[in-house]
């Protein structure tokens, strides 16, 4: 069993990042491994998983199995990790999944599928944390949302819904919990090159997963609220949403 | 062990636990602090208040898999009542005082009381506490865990001096009696032992009788280290208690300078009316600062001194008002010459936001001199003088897991900050090394920096291995940990 030994002088911080066996989210162990974090690495795949422990270190990364899905799982499991990391300063929810959906399909299973991965699975995390920070009096929350959030298209209904609802959700968290010391941070990637995106038809401005992890890590530093990544979208955000509604729906994307 | 006493059946017959289920309620979560404020854990707090509720805590730990740690007054230093992201069971509400007899001075406890519940219990039937810590905050089953000694240690050594016989009960819930005769090894290894074997319910202590609320007081001031030592040879024979104050930050031939303070017991008949001293209202922790400033606020003035040159500034002007003034004598009440850490409420926050960390090495009295003359000199060439600077006089006792020696003891308060945090570390190491080479111990209560190797060197192999033996009598399945146990003695 991972136990850890408390230093009183040498504290070590704890992160769990869900969603950390590929993309942003194995970009972000990384990152945060490198930060001498000790990391609990939270994922359905079980492979790759191991991989990011065997590169990274026994020490730095303890792996967990789950699928976000199987929230009843969640409450023992945040238990367990707590306990083998000797505490927790930080979480990242970066699961998320994004089947292709095309513009005539209303396909229920998929959306059902997106609730499920990109909002319920955080709901059912990040309420475990949101009760243990504010009974600590301290800590950091950070969801993985998307520039997507912020209109709903016609090319992804439900996937723009998981991400607004995973907003809202997270603003409502930072209300909550400011007043207790606990920051929540609000990250709204771009276009990030990473399995994700192999569905998407149009993209531009697209940087690596190390890339938007080094601007993921500076936000969680200097305790950001809501984060563009890079910052430029913040710009095209606040125009796509300055789009009245009956010229939007007109548009093709 | 003998004479098993059987838990308390009434367990058995209520119709329902005070504790359900097989999971620990987040409900219960909690920051425990360590007392210095420079660590801090999240545990599952709980404050049973009767005997049952004790031993369903222990089952609820076996239910949920988690081990206990025990805190009392939480007044350790480092993570001694610590016990992160597991069950503190902190004992304050077991609070009663269960047999006084003033004829004898006996008296039987619960764990949770506080040495400021006891001394006022007893003080006006003319008793005191043998050992008097320098905060009242102290609970007796603390006391005893970590077997707290007062500015009197060479002469009335630890608490467990004075302790006649305990109660304790086990991991698996059984309460075993423990005295100089039965049990005597669970005796003098509970005892020291940082609640490791089991929770103390109750403490039989012996109080010591006095004749008057007031102590002869003396104050001098000595200018070096040697001058220190000097007053202790000088005068420990005919003192009760003598303790002294250190300016850790003046070097080269004033290392060591300080303030000596030693007191005395008015003998029967020298108080001209004990019943007035001894009476509750005329033990008071002192007047305003300058008459002026609220006690309650004075840390604030403390705080932007918390400085090297701050101190120095202060350190100076303390030793040279106590220079000037030669020798002081004076009466003081009890409380206003215990209690110095409580006469200024809430002086940690000084420290804010790093908070302080204490390193106190007990060294033999023919290195002690050596020793602190280097550790003094190392701390200054480090850069990391400490703030506050306590000399004690020891004398040995016999319990197993013992800090003390015949000899001295030098607490000294680090600032920490996070630019300084592994710099102390660093030096701590340095200083370990002149503590061990000395023959040197060290202390739970105080300490947060103990490594296991250090541990071992100073306690032996040979006295591990018996508490060990010990533990896994009292506590087979390791249920009573604290994060002190994982750092200096976890596998």
């Amino acid at each position: 069993m991972n136990r850890s030994v408390n230093r009183p002088l040498e504290p070590q911080q704890r992160a769990i990042v869900i969603g950390a066996s590929s993309g942003l989210g194995a970009a972000l162990v990384r990152l945060l491994a490198s930060h001498r974090y000790r990391v609990a690495a939270v994922a359905r795949r079980e492979a790759e998983l191991a991989a990011l422990r065997d590169e990274l270190g026994r020490e730095a990364v303890l792996p967990y199995v789950h699928d976000v899905t199987e929230y009843e799982q969640a409450p023992l499991l945040f238990d367990q990790i707590t306990r083998d990391l000797g505490g927790l300063d930080l979480i990242i929810y970066a699961a998320a999944v994004q089947p292709p959906v095309s513009l005539h399909e209303y396909d229920f299973a998929k959306d059902e599928a997106m609730l499920r991965t990109n909002l319920m699975g955080a709901v059912a995390w990040l309420n475990l944390a949101a009760t243990r920070f504010e009974r600590a009096r301290g800590g950091h929350i950070v969801g993985i949302s998307s520039i997507a959030g912020d209109r709903g298209r016609v090319g992804s209904p439900v996937y723009n819904t998981s991400k607004a609802g995973l907003d809202t959700y997270l603003e409502a968290l930072r209300n909550r919990l400011s007043r207790y010391g606990v920051s929540v941070t609000t990250i709204k990637p771009g276009f990030i090159d990473t399995e994700l995106l192999k569905n998407a038809s149009k993209t531009f401005w697209v940087i690596t997963p190390e890339e938007a992890a080094a601007l993921t890590y500076e936000a969680i530093r200097r305790r950001k609220q809501v984060v563009y990544v890079p910052s430029r979208w913040r710009l095209v955000s606040l125009a796509v949403r300055s789009i009245p509604s009956t010229v939007f729906r007109r548009l093709s994307f | 062990m003998t004479n098993v006493k059987s838990v308390s059946t009434s367990h058995k017959s209520r119709p329902t636990s005070l504790y359900e289920g097989a999971n620990l309620s987040a409900a219960h979560l909690e920051e425990v602090p360590s007392w210095g404020g420079a660590s801090s854990g999240i545990s599952y707090v709980y404050r049973p208040s009767t005997i049952e509720s004790l031993y369903e805590l222990l089952m609820l730990a076996r239910r949920s898999g988690r081990t206990v740690g025990l805190r009392g007054g939480g007044n350790s230093y480092g993570d001694a009542a610590m016990n992160s992201e597991n069950i503190v069971v902190d004992i304050c509400r077991m609070n009663r005082i269960l047999e006084w007899d003033p004829r004898t001075g006996v008296i039987r406890v619960e764990p949770g009381v506080t040495l400021a519940q006891l001394w006022q219990y007893v003080l006006e039937d003319g008793w005191w506490p043998p050992i008097a810590t320098g905060t009242s905050f102290t609970t007796m089953g603390g006391s005893a865990a970590m077997n707290v000694h007062g500015k009197n240690a060479f002469k009335m050594g630890p608490i467990g001096d004075h302790i006649l016989e305990f109660d304790l009960m086990l991991a698996s819930g059984e309460t075993i009696t423990c005295n100089r005769e039965e049990n005597r090894d669970v005796f003098f290894a509970a005892i020291g032992g940082f609640g490791m074997l089991g929770i103390f319910t109750s403490l039989t202590i012996q109080m010591k009788h006095i004749y008057s609320g007031l102590l002869d007081v003396e104050s001098e001031a000595r200018g070096d280290l040697a001058g220190m030592f000097a007053y202790f040879d000088e005068y420990a024979a005919d003192s009760d208690y003598i303790v002294g104050w250190i300016d850790s930050l003046a070097g080269g031939r004033h290392t060591g300078r300080g303030d000596v303070h030693r007191a005395n017991y008015l003998a029967e008949g020298v108080d001209p009316n004990p019943a007035q001293t001894l009476r509750l209202e005329n033990q008071h922790l002192g007047p305003n600062l300058f008459g002026v400033v609220p006690r309650s606020i004075m840390w604030l003035f403390m705080r932007p001194m918390m400085r090297n040159w701050g101190l120095r500034f202060v350190n100076q002007g303390k030793y040279l008002a106590g220079s000037f003034t030669g020798v002081k004598r004076y009466r003081q009440p009890h409380v206003q010459f215990h209690f110095l850490l409580d006469y200024i409420p809430d002086w940690k926050k000084a420290y804010e936001p790093g908070g302080l960390i204490q390193y106190q090495p007990f060294i033999p009295k023919e290195n002690a001199y050596d020793a602190f003359s280097e550790i003094l000199t190392l701390c200054q060439r480090r850069g990391l003088p400490n703030y506050l600077t306590v000399l004690k006089r020891h004398r040995p006792d016999d319990f197993l897991m013992t800090y003390a020696v015949d000899g001295f003891s030098m607490a000294m308060d680090f600032r920490v900050t996070n630019e300084n945090r592994q710099r102390i570390v660093w030096m701590t190491r340095e200083l370990d090394e002149i503590v061990l080479h000395a023959g040197g111990r060290f202390y739970f209560a105080k300490d947060s920096v103990l490594r296991p190797e250090v541990a071992e060197a100073y306690l032996g192999a040979d006295t591990i291995a018996r508490f060990r033996t010990l533990k896994h009598r009292c506590d087979p399945d390791g249920l009573l940990e604290t994060d002190l146990w994982r750092r200096v003695f976890g596998d």
